[in-house]
Parts: C-alpha cells; sequence; structure tokens
C-alpha cells in the first residue's frame, strides 16, 4: 500500500470510529444542555444497546447459561428493541437517580452517575457475561475501495447514521416546539418554568433523546467490533473527550470533536503505538484544557464558568 | 475531662492497643490479611475523603499513586537493588511528585473536569503498567519485590506485616487528625462550605486544595509501597480505575470529611465485598467476576441521594439533630 493510501487508510478508519465518539459526545452534550449533568453511565448506554439487539437476534444463553433464548427477531425490529429497552432504563435513571435528588451538588451528581455506571456494568455482568458478542454486518458486499484505501460497508453504515442523527437532532433542537422547550431549560431554567415549561420533564426528554443516540452507536459499531459487557467506561471517556473539544454545549462541536479524536487516535495507533491508543484521548483533553486555561480560548472557559462546571 | 481535651489522641491509644491485640487473640490467617487489607485501604481512603470532604474535589484516580508508589518499591528495589525501606519512600515521594504538577493544571479546573481527568490519569498509568513489560512485568504481573527488613529481621508473615501495616495507618490517621484540628483543616473546612467566601478572607483555595491532593497521593503512594513488600508481587489489576472507584465508595460509606469514618468506610467496604464474593457463589455456583460493583454502584446512588455528606457522617448528624431537637 502506498503511503497515500495508508494515510487515507487510517483517516478513513478514523472518522468510522469517530462517528462512535462523535454520537456518544452527542449523548453528553444534549443532557448537559438541559440538565447541567454530565452522565458518567453514557458509554454504559451503548452497551446496552449492543447487547439488547443481540439478544432478541439470535440465540443467547442469558444468566451464567440458566437461562437460554432464541428469538431471531429481523435486524431492523432487534435494533429498535435495543434503543426502546435502552431508553426506557436511561428515562429509568432520570426518574429514580437524578430527579430524587435534582438538589445534589456537582460532586454528589458525579457519584451519582458513577454509581449508575458501575450498577449497570455489573447488571451486564451478570445478565451476558464476559463473553464478547457482534452482530453480523447490515449489508453484505465487498468493500469499497478509494484511492487504493479500504472503506467497509458498515463504516459508511456508522457515519451515514451518525449523519443523519445528527441532523434530526438539529430539527428537534432548532424547528420544533419542543426543542425550543428543551433550549430555553438549558439557558434559563427559571425563566422557562415562569414560561410554563417543566423542567424536569425537559430533563426526562434529554435523558431519552441521549440515550436513544447512545444505544445507536452501540448497534451500529457491534457489527464492526466485539462488544464486552466493561467496554462502557471506555466508550464515556471518549465521549467526554470528543464533547470537550466541541466545547462542550455544541451539537456540532461534539461531532466535529468525535471525529478529530477518531482521526487523531487512529494516526497516533498507526504511526506510534497501537498499544497506547486509549491513552491519545487523554493526552489530547490534557493539552485542550491546557490551551483553554491558558487562555486561547478565552470566552469558553468564563461561559463554563458560569454553567457550574 | 481528658477525653474532652484531647479525645483524638484518646481514641487514637485505645484503637491502636485494640488493632495491637487482634493477632493475639486471632488465630485465622483469613481474617488477619484481610485485616491487613483493611489497614491498606485506610490509608488510601483517608487521602480521599479529605480531599472530597474538606476539599470539595473528587479524585476518581487514587488508585494512579497507589501504583506509582508500588511499581517505584518493586523496580528500585529489585532492578537497582536500593534498600527496601528507601524504595518505599521513594515510591511516596515520587506519588507526591506527579499529584503536584498534574494538580496544579486541574485544580484551576472544576467538578466534571477533574473527575475526568483524574481518571484519565488512571488510565494512562494503567496502559503504561500494561505495556511496559520489559519494566512492570505487564499484565501478568510483577513479582520477587523483597521482604521489608527490621534490623537484622526480615519481615515475612502476615503477623509482622499487619504490625506495620496498621503502624502506619496509625500513622497516617495521627497526621491527618492534626491537619483537620489545625489551621489548614480551618481553612479546608471554609473552602467545602464556600469556596467564594473563603477566598474573600484569605484563604488561598487553589494552594490548599493542591496540597490536599498531594497529601493523599503521598498516603496512596505509601500504601502502594507497603502492599507490594507484603505481597511480594503486584499486577496492574490492583491499580485500575475500579480499584479507584471502590475507594470513592469506601470514602463515601465512612463519610466525607471524617478521617475515623475512612477506617470504618475502609473495613465495611472490604467486609461487605467478602460477603457477597460468598454469597453470589451460593446463588450462582458458576457465577465468577465482579458481581459485588452492582452492590456499590445501588449503595453510591442511594448513600449520595439520601445523605450527600456520606453514611457515617450522615447518620451521626441525624442523631446529633435528634438529641438537640430533645
Amino acid at each position: 500500500m502506498s503511503l497515500q493510501a495508508q494515510i487515507l487508510q487510517f483517516l478513513l478508519a478514523g472518522i468510522t470510529v469517530g462517528s462512535i465518539y462523535a454520537l456518544i459526545a452527542l449523548g453528553f452534550v444534549t443532557i448537559y444542555n438541559v440538565t447541567g449533568i454530565i452522565n458518567f453511565a453514557q458509554g454504559e448506554f451503548a452497551v446496552y444497546g449492543a447487547f439488547v439487539a443481540i439478544t432478541v437476534f439470535q440465540e443467547m444463553r442469558l444468566l451464567s447459561g440458566s437461562v437460554q433464548i432464541d428469538l431471531g427477531w429481523p435486524l431492523p425490529l432487534a435494533a429498535l428493541a435495543g434503543v426502546v429497552v435502552t431508553t426506557l432504563i436511561g428515562m429509568l435513571l432520570y426518574r429514580l437517580g437524578i430527579q430524587t435528588a435534582r438538589h445534589a451538588s456537582v460532586l454528589s451528581m458525579i457519584i451519582i452517575t458513577i454509581g449508575a455506571a458501575f450498577a449497570l456494568r455489573g447488571v451486564a455482568l451478570l445478565v451476558w457475561g464476559t463473553d464478547p458478542f457482534r452482530l453480523p454486518v447490515f449489508s453484505q458486499g465487498t468493500p469499497f475501495k478509494i484511492f487504493g484505501a479500504i472503506l467497509t460497508r458498515q463504516s459508511v453504515w456508522v457515519i451515514a447514521v451518525t449523519a443523519v442523527l445528527l441532523l434530526i437532532l438539529y430539527v428537534i433542537f432548532n424547528r420544533t416546539l419542543l426543542g425550543q422547550a428543551l433550549r430555553a431549560c438549558a439557558d434559563n431554567p427559571g425563566a422557562a418554568r415562569l414560561m410554563g415549561i417543566n423542567p424536569q420533564r425537559m430533563g426526562l426528554v434529554a435523558f431519552a433523546i441521549s440515550t436513544a443516540v447512545t444505544a445507536i452507536a452501540g448497534i451500529v459499531i457491534v457489527p464492526a467490533t466485539f462488544m464486552t459487557y466493561d467496554r462502557g467506561l471506555t466508550l464515556s471517556l471518549k465521549g467526554f473527550v470528543a464533547a470537550i473539544m466541541g466545547g462542550m454545549s455544541s451539537p456540532v462541536g461534539a461531532v466535529v470533536g468525535g471525529l478529530l479524536l477518531g482521526v487523531l487516535e487512529a494516526f497516533g495507533a498507526g504511526l506510534l503505538s497501537s498499544g497506547y491508543r486509549d491513552a491519545i484521548s487523554f493526552v489530547v483533553l490534557f493539552i485542550v484544557l491546557a490551551v483553554q486555561l491558558g487562555g486561547l480560548f478565552r470566552g469558553r472557559p468564563a461561559a463554563a464558568e458560569q454553567a457550574g462546571l | 475531662m481528658l477525653f474532652r481535651r484531647y479525645p483524638n489522641l484518646i481514641a487514637l491509644t485505645v484503637i491502636g492497643l485494640l488493632l495491637a491485640s487482634v493477632p493475639l487473640v486471632i488465630e485465622s490467617n483469613y481474617i488477619l490479611t484481610i485485616m491487613v487489607l483493611i489497614g491498606q485501604f485506610t490509608m488510601l481512603t483517608v487521602g480521599l475523603s479529605l480531599l472530597m470532604g474538606y476539599a470539595g474535589q473528587i479524585s476518581l484516580g487514587q488508585a494512579t499513586f497507589f501504583g506509582i508508589g508500588a511499581y517505584t518499591m518493586g523496580i528500585l528495589a529489585t532492578r537497582f537493588s536500593l534498600s527496601p525501606w528507601l524504595s518505599l519512600l521513594a515510591g511516596v515521594l515520587l506519588s507526591a511528585a506527579v499529584a503536584y504538577p498534574v494538580g496544579m493544571l486541574i485544580f484551576r479546573l472544576r467538578g466534571h473536569y477533574l473527575a475526568m481527568a483524574t481518571l484519565g490519569m488512571n488510565v494512562i498509568l494503567f496502559l503504561i503498567l500494561t505495556q511496559e513489560v520489559e519494566w512492570t512485568g505487564g499484565p501478568s504481573g510483577f513479582r520477587g519485590v523483597p521482604d521489608l527488613t527490621l534490623g537484622s529481621l526480615t519481615l515475612t508473615t502476615d503477623r509482622q506485616y499487619y504490625y506495620v501495616m496498621w503502624f502506619f495507618a496509625l500513622v497516617v490517621i495521627a497526621l491527618s487528625l492534626n491537619i483537620v484540628n489545625s489551621r489548614v483543616g480551618r481553612a479546608m473546612r471554609a473552602l467545602h462550605s464556600s469556596e467564594v467566601a473563603a477566598e474573600t478572607i484569605g484563604v488561598d483555595t487553589n494552594q490548599f486544595k493542591l496540597k490536599v491532593f498531594t497529601l493523599s497521593a503521598a498516603y496512596s503512594g505509601l500504601a502502594g509501597g507497603l502492599h507490594a513488600a507484603y505481597l511480594g508481587f503486584m499486577s496492574p489489576s490492583s491499580f485500575s480505575i475500579n480499584v479507584s472507584i471502590e475507594l470513592v465508595v469506601m470514602a463515601v460509606v465512612g463519610g466525607l470529611a471524617s478521617v475515623w469514618g475512612a477506617l470504618f468506610g475502609a473495613g465495611a467496604v472490604l467486609v461487605i465485598e467478602e460477603w457477597l464474593r460468598d454469597a453470589v457463589k451460593v446463588v450462582i455456583p458458576s457465577a465468577s467476576g465482579e458481581y459485588e460493583i452492582i452492590a456499590f454502584g445501588f449503595l453510591l446512588m442511594l448513600i449520595m441521594i439520601f445523605m450527600p455528606e456520606g453514611l457515617v457522617t450522615g447518620v451521626v448528624n441525624a442523631l446529633r439533630e435528634r438529641t438537640l431537637k430533645r
């Protein structure tokens, strides 16, 4: 493979993985904008989305083999089931965990969502065990060749789904009454309440949208890579770094941040060391934070301070 | 009268004597091993409890310093044939030396950023431990850490390490109690109740947070070095993010801003963990894995929702309020 083709290959691989980070970052930003909470359990939803879809799609042994099911649902229906079940879990988390503690400090809120992440991961371990799982690719066929680099059909799916979801979110937030209400809560919950908007309900909606997006991320990536019960934390961390790179409150920024992070990782792992792939995002995080503190993006930290970060 | 004037000194003496007599009464090596672990986790939790309770900051990466302490001790004592005690000291110093600049960067952030940055730190250390096989032994672990010596006596048994571990744990507790009751401690309490107010009366808040963070790292480094010497072996999994979060559970159970609570939290969580492991095996015989994280996850959520100041502190405060009302 020529050097150009190799560079293009890294770029394509980076964009594919970056799309997943982008979707998870979108999930973070949606919740953060409406409720001011960083949900440390975000990545677990990607795991649940994938696992639920796999469970209804193929023959599965659950609870250490004590339950055996073979539903054999068609793939689209299985994906839908994954999204719906995960969204319900996310809404449940909001109702039981977040809403009951809505006056809690930032510190308590962080610990609550970490607790949720731990509980979800533990339950996933109990139900699905430690085996890795995957789905079949969404569409069969030979991969595309672009200037000597290879783009798999699943990568196209991943990138397309990301683009479509971004578009849908844009429409929801900017072109609907619900979106206006959501943005009002982000801007000024007090004033929003005076206008007859219920911030609690909007928080629930934000959690629902966010978990659905993250569950979809888990489902589209699982034909390309194996999913295990403990992937959630890494996915959360990557999504969070991507969201920070994008300025934490902008959906477009989150997507750009995700893609950039994916590409940086692909090049870093390809050219430097694949063993340190997961460290790259944190080096990026430290650099972004240092730069922000240094004042290159002076406007941003002030806004972040106001938001109570 | 005496108790009123020196409550901590007396508590320290009583608990010290009680702990010293444990090995005389208990024969079981299993219980003794758990007691050694409680001592080790107490050191780790005290620092975190101070950080969370007094500085109002959370570290999700305390296991990083635990790991730095352990591997520094191991590598120096084997590859460089440095004396075990000096290696232990080097581990403590290096942990603090890493914490200081990291803290300088991240304490200018708040809340979420700090939590993620410390998590990231932990991920990077874990990768180094698993990747740099030549130095760390990689995922399969590091073997052959030499035992500590006292004069001509080489410490080998659980019983001997029990005394070493708890000696240092009590030193850490005494030191922390002193700090809490000093000018620094008052500044830290001011910091916790209102950062802005603390700043206006001249407390350099960042400097204090940084000091507490560095101190907690030194405690963790100490625990790490002792861990390495006690087991003679260590593997990266002892220093993973899961351990960092387990430490948060211990601090939260013990109650934030409570030095004695940290001791209780470490003990309670370790005992619950052992008990859960057995219980899960009874229910699902084929089960293996860290199912206890389900319980810890829910425990964290419940305590933080209903008693944000932590379990022990929360219960104590509730009782105090009740007696005051009467």
